[in-house]
């Protein structure tokens, strides 16, 4: 499989291009004064073109880790990752990322804080048409007449829809969501889960979020892949088929429960607090 | 609403000043004290119209010489801030130097600065004033930046921004609302320094020489006159730098309530 540095044969470029993301047996430990600390170690993901991919897995299994090797922000020790069937070095422009803190630029307005990736990419779009694309997205999450305000004039969940639209603003292939909902009282995650439902309707892209929240995970993605506890690697894969448009009420129907059953063993699983069974597909 | 509230930034201070002023008429009728113990501010316009001409020449040199140690010192102050905040290695090596150096007290360095640079006096007095400044600034850069939390920089890394458009777009302006406030420190301080230098090496400039004159002449009410002026000096450019302030970090500003 693996045959070292060189170009990749061209059924194999084929078959990376088909996944829009690819990470292969990748490994990656952080040095700390204690030693190194292994956080990756075997890890397997690919994400179709379209595709949304939750990923879940205990604290601290360097969920968080693997979002910055798909922004290109660090390297890892070992194995590869495929962005577009192009091996990443390092930070690519069409990428967006969205974390647990919307880090909004307070001396902004939010209109101005969702253009500033337009600031740094190159874009073909003119000014104009760069601001109508932001009030488009604001309006998109419920955002609308508020494109002047600061970020510290807008709720928690208000500003988290404003760092998704600065996520989207370059039109980015890949959308990196690291627990952005995670900080927000049920209620507004659930609101926002349904805007992102709409968001992929209008603006489709290509996902991994990182979640710690079970329910979010297959609510929002079409595959679930547990990591197991540190060093992790993707222990286990759950298909969930689209269904048409999800309501809210799809999480309360027995294919939920048992989806959710059978997430959260692996989740005992990978914290080792339930014995795994040979054989986790 | 906002009528009201302009009376109040006005007249409030006004209104604690002339209070204060008649609490110290007081306090020196009360105590029967003689000039020479304690001025009244009843002494001080006397004072003023006597040598009106000394208090503006020798107002402006104080001034100038503060704001051009003070300008240095933001220069100074902030490059100094740049490299230990963004190197660890540096602020390991720099901090406890500064800080020595910070303890050190400035009275004593005039002496050694007003006899390495004989006779240039308005170099000593700004330089005396840079010295006494820039450590607030250094250490207010140093730690906004380095308290810069790193996802703010991964939104713009994880596009490809260079170091540089990270600082100018994210670290600098983020850390404008720490800089004013070291900037105000400074500000005060600056004129401290100035005055060192006037008053411990006087060579006729200066409020500090003013100062030093009424000293010799047992002119009491000049002296606390040349206070009073060094008072309205530090609040003029107080003000000038939370005027600035407003300008380019008013959005740190949250209205309350």
């Amino acid at each position: 499989m693996r045959q070292g540095g060189g170009a990749p044969l061209p059924d194999q470029a084929k078959a990376l291009m088909q996944d829009l993301i690819k990470i292969k047996g990748v490994r990656h430990a952080y040095q700390t004064d204690s030693g190194p600390l292994p956080v990756l170690d075997g890890l397997e993901l690919s994400v179709p073109e379209g595709g949304f991919v939750a990923v879940v897995g205990p604290s601290g299994c360097g969920k968080s880790t693997l979002t910055r090797l798909v922004a290109g922000l660090m390297k890892p020790d070992a194995g590869e990752v495929w962005l577009h069937g192009e091996r990443v070095r390092g930070p690519r422009a069409t990428v967006g990322m969205a974390f647990q803190n919307p880090v909004l630029l307070e001396w902004r307005s939010i209109l101005k804080n969702v253009l500033l990736p337009l600031e740094i990419v190159p874009s073909k779009l003119s000014r104009k048409q760069a601001e109508e694309r932001a009030r488009f997205l604001l309006a998109l999450v419920g955002l609308e007449g508020f494109e002047d305000k600061r970020p510290s004039e807008l709720s928690g969940g208000m500003r988290q829809r404003a760092s998704l639209c600065r996520a989207l603003i370059h039109q980015p292939d890949v959308l990196i969501l690291d627990e952005p909902f995670g900080a927000l009282d049920a209620f507004t995650r659930e609101d926002l889960w349904m805007t992102m439902h709409q968001v992929k309707e209008r603006e489709p892209f290509t996902g991994v979020l990182i979640t710690h929240d079970l329910r979010e995970s297959i609510f929002l993605a079409d595959q679930v892949v547990v990591l197991s506890g540190r060093p992790a690697r993707t222990q286990y894969v759950l298909d969930v088929p689209k269904a048409g448009p999800r309501s809210l009420d799809d999480l309360y129907t027995p294919e939920a429960a048992e989806r959710l059953n059978i997430l959260r063993h692996q989740i005992q699983i990978a914290q080792g607090r339930a014995p795994a069974e040979g054989g986790a597909s | 609403m906002t009528a009201r509230a302009a009376f109040n930034s006005v007249a409030v201070p006004l209104l604690a000043l002339v209070v204060f002023l008649a609490f110290w008429e007081w306090l020196v009728w009360f105590k029967g004290w003689p000039t020479f113990k304690m001025a009244a501010p009843s002494d001080l316009p006397p004072a003023y119209s006597r040598h009106w001409d000394l208090f503006l020449t020798m107002g402006w040199q104080t001034l100038w010489r503060t704001v051009a140690g003070l300008l240095l010192a933001v220069v100074f102050g902030t490059l100094l801030g740049m490299i230990m905040g963004f190197s660890r290695i540096m602020r390991d090596a720099l901090y406890p130097l500064l800080v020595g150096f910070n303890a050190i007290p400035k009275a004593t360095v005039v002496p050694i600065v007003a006899l390495i640079f004989v006779g240039q006096h308005d170099f000593n007095t700004v330089l005396l004033a840079f010295m006494i400044s820039f450590f607030p600034i250094a250490v207010s850069v140093s730690i906004g930046l380095s308290t810069l939390e790193p996802e703010y920089r991964d939104i713009l890394r994880a596009l490809g921004a260079s170091q540089a458009t990270i600082f100018w777009k994210i670290a600098l302006p983020k850390t404008l609302p720490e800089f004013f406030g070291a900037l105000k420190v400074a500000a005060t301080l600056a004129f401290i320094g100035t005055n060192l230098m006037e008053i411990v090496s006087p060579h006729g400039r200066g409020l500090g020489a003013l100062f030093d004159s009424g000293r010799t002449n047992s002119d009491f009410p000049l002296m606390f006159a040349v206070l009073i002026a060094l008072a309205f000096l530090g609040i003029v450019l107080y003000y000038i730098v939370v005027a600035l302030e407003k300008i380019f970090a008013g959005w740190a500003e949250r209205s309350p309530g």
